[in-house]
């Protein structure tokens, strides 16, 4: 794959939930080792643009291209096995796998470019795990929850890694690991892709940002745009 | 300034771990505190002892001086204690105005009538409760329809209609963009003003915590660590070191801190 | 002391097999989250075809590779059930699930009949285990130690299967949250073929091994599921291990209990799950399951009057219905009684699976229960028929005042599992009192009174109850009641927030309903002028459900609507064919797929879709 083009391209695309149109004519791209967030308010629409990228709406249109390759009607578990891991909003841990178990049900085959990661390697990425391996998900707290279910997603390998909302309910200061571990990801050369409230967290892990209101994009450019320009945050982040 | 709340010697146990140990603490009429601390720390716990989900091991909970521990929560809601949910939970089924029109029914006991309609019951009391938190001209959609922001504000209308002594809100402004955070809790404040009711809130939002609350409780490990005015907590050390962190994700110290 | 020790043997060798069929259905609930009625079609299935190998080849052989054969023919009809019929229910609401496999259940029964014919049919002894060992003066079987042993081999097997092998944990991360497993990159289609295969697999497995100690019929196959759910119930849904308790429990009960109440030993099993779920609502082992993702039902919109329109339109039709003894015969109108019952019977239905959100499988206990208050105090004191009448709502009220505070303990799929228990043990009641109500030769004779002998008066006081009762649950469904009522289905959680008890609330709406359907099985009763078990037995809860879901969970006249398309279509087919079970099963599973929202809830889209355009959560 060449280095210049996006690996992920989203265009036009489209999303109903029953009569509700939730997405209209979303358009944007990550490229390989970028973190793009999307940020707007609850209800803009950010968790349906994940989902339906991961195939996960049923009621979608419009054109995803992941590594070359159109995704637009794969189910999740094909869209998976190509490298696009998904971390949701509310985590869903198997509460009654253990941590070991959680990650072993992530496992994919390793990809030739990028890194492999191992139990061991993600234990020293998120070195509170290391000490509950065999403990059940359900008795985890929400920050330890956190930590798992974006290890588990990484066991895929994946080439980018979309998070929903990785700050959302945690303390300040596993807000500040959750930073320091996706500045890490970028490092070892994944694309990322979160979605955001909090925006001292996205602007200090993020290239670009997207801001969505009511199912459609507002503002697509440089994050530093969007925290430097006060116009800008003002018109689609009010704050 | 009367005591509302008081908590004494709180323990909680889980599989032989204290997930609350020995927590005491108050809250009086008109004050809005924060309880903050770690995931795990203990906060949703007592949370949960209080609206009555949870049965405490030892300790005590007074409503206005009278002990409601280990009651249910709808025996610890007709003593005064209302509630919003960090999920919203309204009646998706039934309009704006119906969601506190049941509360209404609920309170005086009117629940059991199988013959007279019930759309015309209380709905004066409703509308001019709605109108409060700005919601009257909605009063007539489904409520399942409101957007986020809005369920947000009948919630604080639904827990406010049977008149609590003490409000608790569990991450009132979870999921709510930075502006509609700091509108919720003006309109919580002014409300607290009117009406003398004390409300004790869990939240992780720090711009929130920092700028809305009148006092803050931390808890770390089932313990509470810290407890006083918003500056003094911010310069906690040990606050800092257990939740904080270096400060890089909320807002630094407000102009003329509350 | 001996007799007891062969008692405690034979139970367990019992509990053994009810383990093996009980952990197929259990397994295949955990990861499918269907309750599947067909299991026990499996298991007749693989007690037939290991009769037949049995029967044609000789020796070990025809037993042993009889049994290996019909487990697998077992499994790959549940693989074709899945492939064919279950991938396409897994966004459906619960209750369309639970209909689709019981239509299975009446395709497989014609199905059995037309290849095996309605015989019932005796398997040979093992052999290499026909013997016996004498213990303290009793003859054991040795096939009962083969089968005492088999059990927690099995369950030693599933558990290394399900905790050592990777198969087995991803089946558990699928069990706990389907999608999320799929987007980690698991292919959870085949993950579900083949525990599809598994669970059938076992349930033919536990209907082969038994060949040696029961006789192969028709009819096991609901008697073998309805056990198999208690088990399951009892155990906790999805806990192998809490069905491998649960089985022992219920095994060693019928063993004894043999010994106490000899007819009704099945009433025992269902009441230790009466007992066992009120201290503990999810079973032995169970745990409060977690809400169900993306099966989500549509949200019901907020009530509103009926318009100017419905309310001529409803008032012209009962000016019509009125008259109608005018012009119409006899027949007819024995058929529009009946119709008319079957529409009160269905309203009371709706009233507690739509506004009240309970699922029952179970709810002809209080039709046929109302019948019986009819006639038995027709049979015992020569009653009239107002007293009879009084009678019918009475006993159905009773139960349902009994079963009705164990059922809103519980929710969901459990909740219909112990309406369809209270069910059977009602029906069983019935059919085993002989003395009391005349067991299978029911109660005959129950005639109206002189003044409604003949067709059109009794129509016409058929038609003013019904309209009595419909008017009297619209009333209540807009009354504080009826909304207590939905806020209860709504949101439990904000319910307890404000004060209201939502227990109590769906209890008395329970003993309404209950009220109300028994005030059917009254009429009916007159209708018919008798009464038998048959009038509690499944099939009369899934015509119920079948009425309700034709025509609308949440529309109040939907039930009226249902109950005159799907009686009138039934009661043709009866006439027309004796395979009706298999074309009202294919008639059942082809509306399931058609609409799997529903039909009501179908065109109820497409009406409304016109009106409000603001969104509606869910698919």
């Amino acid at each position: 794959m060449s280095g210049d083009s996006p690996l992920l391209t989203v265009e036009h695309l489209n999303a109903r939930y029953g009569r509700a149109r939730i997405l209209t004519d979303i358009d944007l791209a990550v490229d390989p080792g970028q973190v793009l967030a999307v940020i707007g308010r609850n209800g803009a629409g950010k968790s349906t643009i994940f989902k339906s990228i991961m195939g996960l709406v049923a009621d979608r249109w419009g054109r995803v291209t992941f590594a070359g390759i159109d995704i637009a009607a794969r189910g999740p578990a094909p869209i998976a096995r190509l490298g696009l891991g998904y971390v949701p909003e509310d985590r869903r841990i198997f509460k009654d796998l253990t941590v070991m178990e959680n990650l072993a049900v992530g496992r994919r085959p390793a990809r030739p470019g990028l890194p492999c990661w191992t139990p061991e390697r993600l234990f020293t990425l998120f070195p509170n795990l290391a000490e509950m391996r065999h403990r059940p998900g359900g008795r985890m707290s929400g920050g330890e929850q956190q930590m798992l279910t974006i290890a588990r997603t990484l066991m895929g390998n994946p080439r980018l890694v979309m998070l929903d909302e990785p700050s959302e309910g945690l303390a300040p200061r596993i807000v500040e690991m959750m930073a320091l571990a996706i500045l890490e990801l970028k490092r070892e050369g994944l694309a990322v892709m979160l979605s955001e409230q909090n925006l001292h967290f996205a602007a200090l892990v993020s290239d670009r940002a997207v801001v969505i209101e009511k199912g459609q994009v507002r503002f697509h450019g440089a994050m530093a745009a969007l925290v430097d320009d006060a116009a800008v945050r003002q018109t689609y982040l009010m704050v | 300034m009367t005591v509302v709340l008081r908590v004494e010697h709180l323990v909680k146990s889980f599989g032989g771990v204290r997930a609350v140990d020995d927590v005491g603490f108050t809250v009086g009429a008109g004050e809005r505190v924060a309880l903050i601390g770690p995931n795990g720390a203990g906060k949703t716990t007592v949370f949960n002892m209080l609206n009555g989900q949870l049965r405490p091991d030892h300790g005590s909970i007074q409503i206005d001086g009278v002990e409601v521990r280990g009651r249910r929560p709808r025996a610890i809601w007709r003593r005064g204690v209302g509630r919003t949910f960090q999920i919203t939970a309204t009646l998706p089924s039934m309009t704006v105005a119906e969601n506190v029109q049941m509360v209404l029914l609920s309170f005086h006991r009117r629940l059991f009538d199988i013959w007279r309609p019930a759309a015309p019951r209380y709905r004066d009391q409703a509308l001019a409760l709605l109108d409060r938190v700005g919601m009257a001209d909605q009063a007539d959609r489904a409520s399942a329809t409101l957007a986020y922001g809005d369920l947000k504000r009948l919630e604080l209308a639904v827990a406010l209609a049977s008149r609590p002594r003490l409000l608790l809100m569990d991450e009132p402004t979870a999921g709510m963009a930075p502006r509609e955070r700091a509108e919720l809790m003006n309109l919580t404040a002014a409300l607290v003003a009117e009406s003398g009711v004390a409300v004790l809130f869990t939240e992780h939002d720090m711009d929130i915590v920092f700028g809305h609350a009148s006092r803050i409780i931390v808890m770390n490990q089932g313990t509470i660590i810290a407890s006083g005015q918003p500056a003094d907590i911010r310069a906690d050390a040990e606050v800092q070191a257990v939740y904080l962190g270096s400060g890089a994700m909320f807002a630094p110290r407000p102009g003329g801190a509350a | 002391m001996g007799f007891y020790v062969a008692q405690f043997l034979g139970g367990l060798a019992q509990a053994s097999s009810l383990f093996i069929v009980a952990s197929g259905l259990s397994i295949i609930f955990g990861v499918t989250r269907i309750v599947n009625f067909a299991h026990g079609t499996f298991y007749m299935v693989g007690a037939f075809v290991a009769y037949s190998i049995a029967d044609r080849v000789a020796g070990a052989w025809g037993f042993w590779g009889g049994i290996a054969t019909a487990a697998l023919v077992a499994g790959g009809i549940g693989v074709a059930l899945e492939r064919l019929l279950l991938r396409r229910l897994y966004q459906s609401p619960a209750l369309f699930q639970l209909l689709a496999t019981f239509g299975v259940v009446l395709v497989g029964q014609d199905a059995v009949l037309a290849i095996w014919g309605p015989e019932d049919r005796l398997g040979p002894r093992a052999p290499g285990l026909a013997g016996r060992v004498h213990l303290l003066g009793q003859a054991i079987p040795h096939y009962d130690l083969f089968l005492i042993v088999l059990g927690p081999v099995v369950l030693g097997l599933l558990w290394l299967l399900f905790h050592r092998t990777r198969w087995g944990v991803l089946v558990r991360a699928a069990t706990e949250d389907r999608e999320m497993t799929a987007a980690l990159g698991v292919d959870e289609s085949r993950l579900f073929t083949t525990v599809l295969f598994l669970g059938a697999l076992l349930a033919g497995l536990a209907g082969a091994i038994q060949l040696p100690r029961e006789a192969v019929t028709l009819h096991m196959d609901v008697a073998v599921v309805v056990e198999a759910f208690v088990v399951v119930v009892v155990g906790g849904m999805g806990s192998v291990t809490g069905a491998f308790l649960a089985a022992l429990l219920i095994g060693q009960l019928q063993a004894f209990g043999i010994l106490l109440v000899p007819r009704i030993t099945v009433v025992l099993a269902f009441l230790v799950m009466a007992i066992v779920l009120a201290i503990r609502p999810y079973g032995l082992l169970g745990r409060v399951p977690a809400l169900p993702r993306g099966t989500a039902d549509a949200v019901e919109p907020p009530l509103r009057p009926a318009s100017p329109g419905l309310i001529a339109v409803a008032l012209a039709l009962t000016l019509v219905l009125a008259a109608l003894p005018v012009f119409a015969g006899d027949y007819v109108l024995a058929l529009a009684s009946e119709t008319l019952i079957m529409v009160l019977f269905a309203a009371s239905l709706q009233f507690i699976m739509g506004p009240g959100g309970m699922m029952s499988f179970g709810h002809a206990a209080y039709f046929g229960l109302g019948a019986y208050g009819a006639g038995l105090v027709v049979k015992h004191f020569g009653a009239t028929m107002v007293t009879g009448l009084v009678a019918a709502p009475l006993l159905a009220g009773l139960a349902a005042l009994v079963f009705g505070w164990f059922c809103v303990r519980l929710s969901g799929v459990y909740l219909a599992m112990l309406t369809l228990a209270f069910a059977q043990i009602a029906w069983s009641v019935m059919f085993e009192w002989t003395a009391v109500t005349g067991g299978d030769n029911g109660i005959l004779g129950v005639w109206p009174a002189s003044w409604a002998a003949t067709a059109a008066p009794f129509y016409e006081l058929c038609l003013g109850l019904s309209i009595a009762a419909l008017l009297l649950l619209r009333r209540i469904v807009f009354a504080p009641f009826g909304y207590a009522v939905r806020a209860g289905r709504d949101s439990p959680l904000r319910c307890e927030a404000i004060g209201i008890d939502v227990q109590r609330f769906q209890w008395l709406a329970f003993v309404i309903a209950g009220v109300l359907a028994g005030l059917a099985g009254g009429l009916f009763a007159y209708a018919k002028g008798s009464v038998f078990p048959t009038y509690l037995d499944v099939p009369v809860s899934v015509d119920g459900l079948v009425m309700v879901l034709l025509g609308g969970v949440q529309s109040l006249v939907g039930p009226i609507v249902g109950a005159v398309v799907f009686h009138g279509l039934e009661t043709q087919l009866v006439r027309l064919t004796d395979y009706w079970r298999l074309v009202v099963g294919v008639i059942i599973i082809l509306l399931v797929l058609a609409f799997p929202q529903g039909i009501a809830g179908a065109l109820g889209g497409r009406l409304r879709s016109g009106r409000s355009g603001t969104g509606e959560a869910g698919r």
